[in-house]
């Protein structure tokens, strides 16, 4: 919470006691265990690219666009990708308009981590004229909702986006083969971007000096804790990424405790996105197959028409010739009959 | 590229488990109430503290009974080969958060309500491992200050490259795409404040290299030691004179 309005919303003693005594006994203040998670929705959008997370009162939006810039002089022939945050007041009143607070650029930067570091998304496939053209892909996350633990949703939100984003597709051609042609969605159908694993955040909150550890934070949860660490993992078992930054001190052995924590829970966070995904591809080429269907069957029937009349022609003309042989041939055999 | 040959010498002919020679030196900011030049091989990183004074703008004071902490990374545009475009980027932006949160969790913050603590970090050359320098020069210019702290904030970087844990990287070395993990702990309560990492790293290499940067650390903090009380003799030798 920083900027103007910091003061507009603060803790009071008594609930933060609350919090904190309520903890002391492992219960947390909506009900849920130490390591649960909230409810967890994912939806998409018309577009493609677009996806909307829900986690619990937590709500984000993501969305996915690239265009075709100069690489970097260092990285010639790899595509980018960025990665911006848009914290509207609408989310919470302490956040300001315009310019991104610390918490914005943090997160941007963790999630920012996790993708470009582990080589989740595949940057090479996105070169298209090397050294020239490569595609930028730009991720851009809404908070809608402020409701605790917004790096985790961001970053569901951001894996989502990035999963059902289709690129248009561009073909290297002309004189020199150094003219790009970008096809339409309707010409040629857009191709989705490469990923390698989903690596799936998990923000756990310190309270008491760092000896009760809390998964998935709620807003109030969040005033009160006094540190918090994130750990980015994928369901291979590998780690992404973790940010601990500063704030209280905790043994060695809860850190490695919180990743054993993370590791037993990202294939099942890796489950849902994915099964959530594919409905959503069903859904979309099973809206796209109808209209290819009555498209096929107008091309198909006319050609089928002109190949019959053709043949019909054939063979009159065939019978007409062979009627006119016949004819020639008893005219001279007459003739040679008859001349005699 | 091979980072580390087979005799087991990386590029600047370290061993796995060495560190870069480390120079400090306490009191070079004559203006500010504390300062400290950390340098660790070729990184070499101002910091100047100014408290604890009058909070300046009461907007941003969060707790009444607290110090209120602030602090500022910058890289200075010579500090890296190419002259740096803008001074502040994102980047500045997350570390100034990540090391205020360090020092305020070592600062008794509670001794000192009212009042307020900058701490400006200057990075003068950048040759990897400048957020771990920044925190180091922090710790010094802060107890050169005199500012109550529960402990010494010390930080080390470690590395996998070539299927070795390597101890403090170098900007080679950190660029080179492989894991880089950044650690800050209080030495002495054995506490790990600070932890950071990216690139792809399995879980029992992780714990491998987190304990080497560990290892690192408490060296740091030894030589940290050593250099505060160096500046406590002279201090003293030049007040009995």
């Amino acid at each position: 919470m920083e900027g103007r309005f910091a003061n507009l919303w603060r803790l009071t003693v008594n609930e933060s006691k609350f919090v904190e005594s309520a903890l002391q006994s492992e219960l947390r203040v909506d009900g849920r265990g130490l390591y649960d998670y909230r409810k967890l929705t994912i939806k998409f959008g018309k577009e493609y690219g677009s996806s909307e997370v829900q986690l619990g009162q937590t709500h984000v939006m993501g969305f996915v666009t690239a265009q075709l810039v100069q690489p970097y002089k260092d990285r010639p022939n790899e595509g980018s990708f960025s990665i911006f945050t848009e914290y509207s007041p609408m989310a919470d009143p302490s956040f300001e308009p315009g310019h991104p607070g610390e918490s914005a650029v943090e997160l941007g930067r963790i999630i920012d981590r996790a993708l470009r570091e582990s080589r989740a998304v595949d940057t090479e496939s996105l070169c298209v004229l090397a050294g020239k053209l490569v595609w930028s892909v730009r991720i851009d996350l809404h908070i809608l909702d402020n409701g605790g633990n917004l790096v985790d949703a961001a970053n569901i939100a951001a894996l989502a986006a990035l999963m059902t984003y289709r690129r248009p597709d561009c073909t290297v051609g002309g004189e020199s083969s150094q003219e790009v042609i970008i096809h339409p969605p309707e010409e040629r159908e857009p191709l989705p971007l490469i990923i390698h694993h989903l690596p799936i955040a998990f923000t756990f909150g310190f309270f008491n000096k760092g000896s009760i550890l809390v998964m998935d934070p709620t807003y109030v949860e969040e005033a009160v804790m006094c540190g918090r660490m994130t750990v980015t993992v994928n369901a291979n078992g590998d780690i992404c990424a973790i940010q601990k930054p500063g704030e209280e001190g905790v043994n060695q052995s809860v850190v490695l405790h919180c990743l054993r924590l993370a590791s037993s829970r990202a294939a099942a966070t890796t489950k849902i996105i994915r099964e959530a995904v594919e409905a959503y591809n069903r859904e979309r080429s099973s809206q796209k197959v109808k209209r290819h269907h009555t498209l096929a069957k107008s091309e198909v029937s006319g050609p089928i028409v002109v190949v019959r009349k053709r043949q019909q022609q054939k063979k009159s003309s065939g019978q007409e010739k062979a009627a006119e042989i016949h004819f020639w041939l008893w005219l001279w055999w007459l003739i040679v009959t008859f001349w005699r | 590229m091979e980072y580390v040959n087979p005799e087991g010498l990386r590029l600047d002919g370290r061993r796995f488990n060495e560190m870069r020679q480390i120079v400090a030196e306490v009191g070079v900011v004559s203006k500010a109430d504390g300062s400290a030049v950390f340098e660790m091989g070729n990184t070499k990183v101002i910091a100047a503290v100014y408290g604890p004074r009058e909070i300046q703008n009461k907007s941003l004071q969060n707790k009444n009974d607290h110090a209120l902490v602030l602090c500022e990374y910058s890289m200075a545009q010579f500090s890296t080969g190419d002259r740096r475009r803008q001074k502040f980027d994102r980047r500045s932006t997350e570390l100034s958060l990540v090391i205020r949160q360090t020092m305020e969790a070592c600062i008794l913050t509670e001794l000192l309500p009212h009042s307020q603590i900058d701490i400006f970090l200057q990075v003068l050359q950048a040759d990897g491992g400048t957020r771990s320098a920044c925190i180091n020069a922090a710790t010094l210019a802060l107890a050169d200050a005199g500012i109550p702290m529960r402990d010494l904030a010390v930080s080390c970087s470690a590395g996998y490259l070539n299927s070795t844990p390597l101890l403090d990287l170098n900007y080679v070395e950190d660029t080179a795409g492989g894991a880089d993990v950044t650690v800050g702990i209080l030495p002495k309560l054995d506490k790990v404040t600070l932890l950071q990492m990216d690139a792809k790293l399995p879980m029992e290499t992780f714990e491998t290299v987190f304990a080497l940067a560990s290892e690192g650390c408490k060296a740091i903090a030894e030589r940290i030691r050593e250099v505060l009380q160096e500046n406590t003799k002279q201090l003293e030798y030049r007040r009995a004179a």
